[in-house]
């Protein structure tokens, strides 16, 4: 079951930027890519818990602004030779409007 | 003797036949050269750039009156020809006078086909064909508001239209089938070509039929189309093609098709007389592009010469003279049931290639968007290469052929002769080359010769690309490392590159210089981003999402994502009001740690993103501003007190760096630039291990560069002694300009130093007075659109994204 809400316009992130999203189960970064996709992946990198939200979005990629990482915001999982990953939550653009599954935060923290 | 030669028509093609002939044998014949244009030979193709204004009309005349005068040519120009008696073989002008001929030449060229739409003789409807055209189209951009329709959507129609417009003129063009220049385009091409025409502010209506030219008092008001739309205009430009002048050749009872037929030797059905160029028709064929027109001109030169020759027809190309719109078109590409297609498309970047295959050979290409490769498509369509083993990789062009990995000197390839390659000496690319076919095999020998790269030297690396490109195999090029894996160009190419093609923003670069992923990466958007802010201040918008995190929020982040905060601290100096805002904001926000830093000020660790803009407020009401410490800028001038109050003082040492501090602060720099300023040699604010680095001593200031305190340590050398305070602050604020222009992102002064050498950096800041007073007002041009504190802006304006996008904590616990 899903469960699509309404997080805020397209507009509030910036073409190649990311915001965080705050959420009883943690800090969710939300990114919007230069062709106008959305993602939102846990705001913590698998190395050293950097916020990924304040990265440089290349791609479909962001980099984490502490060690330069390479997060691919498809799948969560570090680029290279780096090893690990981090949560992916669905996230799509609709009416201008970013809109998050809710449900897959929930299930995630149960 | 010599014989009697008339040309009727002084255009292109009779233009050059006329420099074959003379250039063979000047006395062979006596030339009267009739034309009924009022002038002599110009360059009709660049019309188009006249009429853009990219170009004056002197600049596309070819022959100039000097010209037929030194080559004893008989000019009737003016002056048409009424008829052509074959039987006495002469000519009679509109005059009355009679000029006899051996040997007669058409060149008659050909006349722009006029729609008989009611109204098409309204004044105000004209043909785009000769330069009184092109005049009535910029004095058209005269009158305010004014408006053009242009019908025909083909080369020429386009040209037109893309001239108006940026005259300042308003266009529409009207065209009759269902997309651009359907004749050379496919629909995809066309519809990119639609694209770019539209943003360029042009409005294109195709698949519309005109219907009626409407006027007033006998001047055209407007065009009606079969839909009933209206189109209110000023001028009407007709360009819907062009048909073969014939009518004299008509009268005088030749051979005539569509064209004056003309054999294989380019001589008519009369022996005697012989025609050239868009007035003929060879095989069934009619020509209206140059290359044939050339090509005739050259047969029909040697067949007056007595001299055997043949005109064979070759495949034509098409080019676009549109700024921005690069576009390609060459043989047939039309869909059928033995032919085959590969397509390329790159949306982002609007780029389009299509090639038509029968049987393995390249029939037709069809480029949009980027036709670098277009030479090599073509050179394959006219020779009828078999391309069945490179059929994999054909469409990425010639760099990918042969499994070959990819080529990394394409870029450097592509360029045209004229592009400058060296900037500091204004060596051309085409110098290059021709100085390595002369003898200079090797990056000294070519520096020897042309002085390219032999100055700042950071154009070292497109000059071994040139020595590999013209050499091949023969030149082996030594290995720097590339920017990133997003090209393979160095930072000193890129930088080089952006000055010399005028690259202005980031997906200019990404486009002209071939980046391999969409958007770049963390490594090079910065350093492109500084690049382009540093060569282009004006034109260039800076990019916020191409910065590092700090740049961005104007704070340095910390490990656990808090960040830190620096109010600047003029040459170190504060006071009890600026001290008593940063505890009371540290108090207020809850600052965990207060600690004094080593460039002379306050840092306050650990506040949250959020707080940002806040503190900031709170910071700026006290009058302190940002410091920059996150900054690839100026970050501090440290300072001792100087003659103030220290009794070894030689120089008010505190006043200068705050005089330097003042000028400099704003600034973006390739790394972090920090500075000092000691009041006597004692050097208590250790200014020997800076970027910059001024000794004050009894006679004056001793001003050193390149020092360092991090990774490396190294002292300062002395960049030069002056006299007075000023002559400090010129010189430091030259420096840093040249350094602003010239270094690789993230080098220290001191590694760029070490890459250009100390001499070349004095020339130019030290002893040319002329180019360091260039380089200080060149820096202030740019400290016009930077210099500005950075927390005010954000906590007035960007506050909000500093906050979360939502909150959803709240309905998360429900």
């Amino acid at each position: 079951m899903t469960n699509w809400i309404d997080i805020g316009p397209l507009t509030a992130v910036a073409p190649r930027g990311g915001r965080v999203l705050k959420t009883a189960f943690g800090c969710v970064a939300v990114f919007r890519t230069a062709d106008d996709q959305v993602f939102a992946l846990d705001n913590a990198c698998p190395h050293k818990a950097g916020p990924l939200a304040e990265g440089i979005v290349h791609g479909h990629n962001v980099t984490c602004p502490l060690h330069n990482w390479v997060i691919s915001l498809e799948t969560g999982e570090a680029q290279g030779a780096d090893e690990g990953a981090v949560n992916t939550y669905p996230a799509r653009v609709e009416g201008g409007r970013i809109l998050l599954d809710a449900a897959c935060l929930v299930r995630r923290a149960a | 003797m010599a014989q009697n030669l008339v040309i009727i028509g002084a255009g292109m093609a009779s233009g050059r036949a006329l420099e074959h002939l003379l250039e063979a044998d000047r006395d062979a014949f006596n030339v009267t050269l009739f034309n009924a244009e009022p002038r002599g030979n110009y360059n009709r193709i660049m019309l188009s750039p006249v009429l853009s204004g990219e170009k004056a009309f002197d600049e596309i005349v070819t022959h100039t009156a000097d010209w037929y005068e030194e080559n004893g040519v008989t000019c009737r120009f003016g002056e048409k020809v009424a008829q052509i008696d074959r039987a006495t073989k002469t000519v009679t002008s509109e005059a009355g006078d009679i000029v006899p001929y051996d040997k007669l030449l058409l060149a008659t060229g050909s006349n722009p086909f006029m729609i008989p739409l009611p109204g098409h003789d309204l004044d105000g409807v004209i043909a785009y064909r000769d330069l009184e055209d092109t005049n009535r189209m910029i004095a058209l951009a005269d009158k305010p508001g004014a408006k053009a329709v242009v019908i025909g959507g083909g080369l020429l129609g386009l040209e037109a239209a893309a001239g108006l417009k940026l005259r300042g003129v308003d266009v529409t063009v009207v065209h009759l089938m269902g997309h651009l220049m359907e004749r050379q385009l496919d629909e995809a091409a066309g519809y990119l070509l639609r694209k770019a025409l539209v943003e360029k502010g042009i409005t294109v209506k195709c698949s519309a039929n005109s219907k009626e030219i409407m006027g007033e008092d006998g001047h055209v008001t407007g065009l009606r189309l079969d839909d009933g739309t209206e189109l209110p205009c000023d001028l009407l430009v007709m360009a819907v093609g062009i048909r073969p002048n014939v009518a004299l050749a008509q009268g005088a009872q030749l051979a005539v098709g569509k064209g004056i037929h003309v054999d294989d030797q380019m001589i008519t059905s009369d022996p005697n007389i012989l025609a050239v160029g868009e007035c003929v028709e060879h095989n069934g064929a009619l020509f209206g592009l140059v290359a044939p027109l050339y090509e005739q001109a050259k047969v029909v030169a040697q067949t007056l010469q007595g001299e055997q020759a043949a005109f064979i027809q070759k495949e034509v190309s098409t080019k676009l003279k549109v700024t921005g719109c690069d576009l390609f078109s060459a043989g047939d590409f039309a869909d059928g049931p033995d032919r085959e297609d590969i397509v390329f498309r790159d949306p982002a970047r609007g780029v389009y290639k299509r090639l038509v295959l029968e049987e393995n050979r390249i029939k037709g290409a069809v480029m949009y968007g980027d036709t670098a490769d277009s030479n090599w498509f073509f050179g394959l369509i006219k020779d009828g290469t078999d391309v069945a083993e490179m059929r994999e990789t054909l469409i990425f062009g010639p760099a990918y052929q042969g499994g070959t990995p990819l080529d990394p000197m394409a870029a450097v390839a592509a360029l045209p002769d004229d592009a400058e390659i060296c900037g500091c000496n204004g060596i051309t690319k085409g110098t290059i080359v021709k100085a390595i076919q002369d003898g200079a095999t090797d990056l000294a020998a070519v520096r020897t010769v042309t002085k390219a790269s032999g100055s700042c030297g950071t154009c070292t690396g497109l000059v071994e690309q040139v020595l590999g490109v013209t050499l091949g195999d023969d030149f082996v090029i030594p290995t720097e490392q590339p920017m990133c894996g997003c090209t393979d160009l160095t930072h000193e190419d890129v930088r080089r590159l952006i000055k010399s093609q005028e690259l202005k923003s980031m997906p200019a670069v990404w486009q002209e210089l071939g980046w391999k992923t969409t958007c770049g990466c963390h490594i090079c958007r910065p350093a492109l981003n500084f690049y382009l802010l540093a060569d282009w201040p004006l034109e260039y918008k800076d990019d916020p999402q191409s910065r590092f995190i700090n740049e961005r929020k104007h704070a340095n982040i910390q490990k656990d994502g808090t960040f830190s905060v620096v109010p600047r601290m003029w040459g170190g100096i504060t006071n009890p009001g600026e001290l008593r805002a940063i505890a009371d904001a540290a108090e207020k926000y809850n600052v965990p740690t207060v600690k004094v830093t080593g460039g002379q000020r306050i840092d306050l660790l650990g506040v949250k993103s959020e707080d940002l803009p806040s503190i900031w407020a709170d910071l700026n009401k006290a009058g302190l501003v940002s410091g920059h410490a996150y900054a690839k800028g100026l970050r501090t001038v440290k300072t001792c007190v100087g003659t103030d109050h220290c009794r070894f003082g030689t120089q008010d040492s505190t006043g200068l760096g705050i005089k330097l501090e003042k000028a400099l602060w704003g600034s973006w720099t390739p790394h972090k630039v920090k500075l000092a300023v000691s009041g006597c040699p004692r050097n208590c604010a250790e200014a020997t291990c800076k970027d910059v680095g001024v000794i004050c001593v009894d006679s004056g200031y001793q001003v050193g560069v390149g020092g360092a305190a991090g990774m490396d340590v190294k002292e300062t050398e002395r960049l030069a002694d002056v006299a007075t305070e000023q002559e400090a602050i010129d010189v430091t604020v030259a420096f840093v300009q040249l350094y602003r222009e010239h270094a690789k992102y993230l080098d220290r002064p001191y590694k760029w130093i070490a890459k250009v050498g100390l001499d070349w950096v004095k020339e130019r800041v030290v002893d040319d007075l002329e180019n360091r007073q260039a380089l200080i007002d060149r820096f202030a041009l740019s400290q016009s659109i930077y210099q500005k504190d950075p927390w005010a802006e954000h906590a007035q304006e960007k506050a909000e994204s500093f906050q979360p996008l939502a909150n959803l904590t709240l309905e998360a616990a429900e």
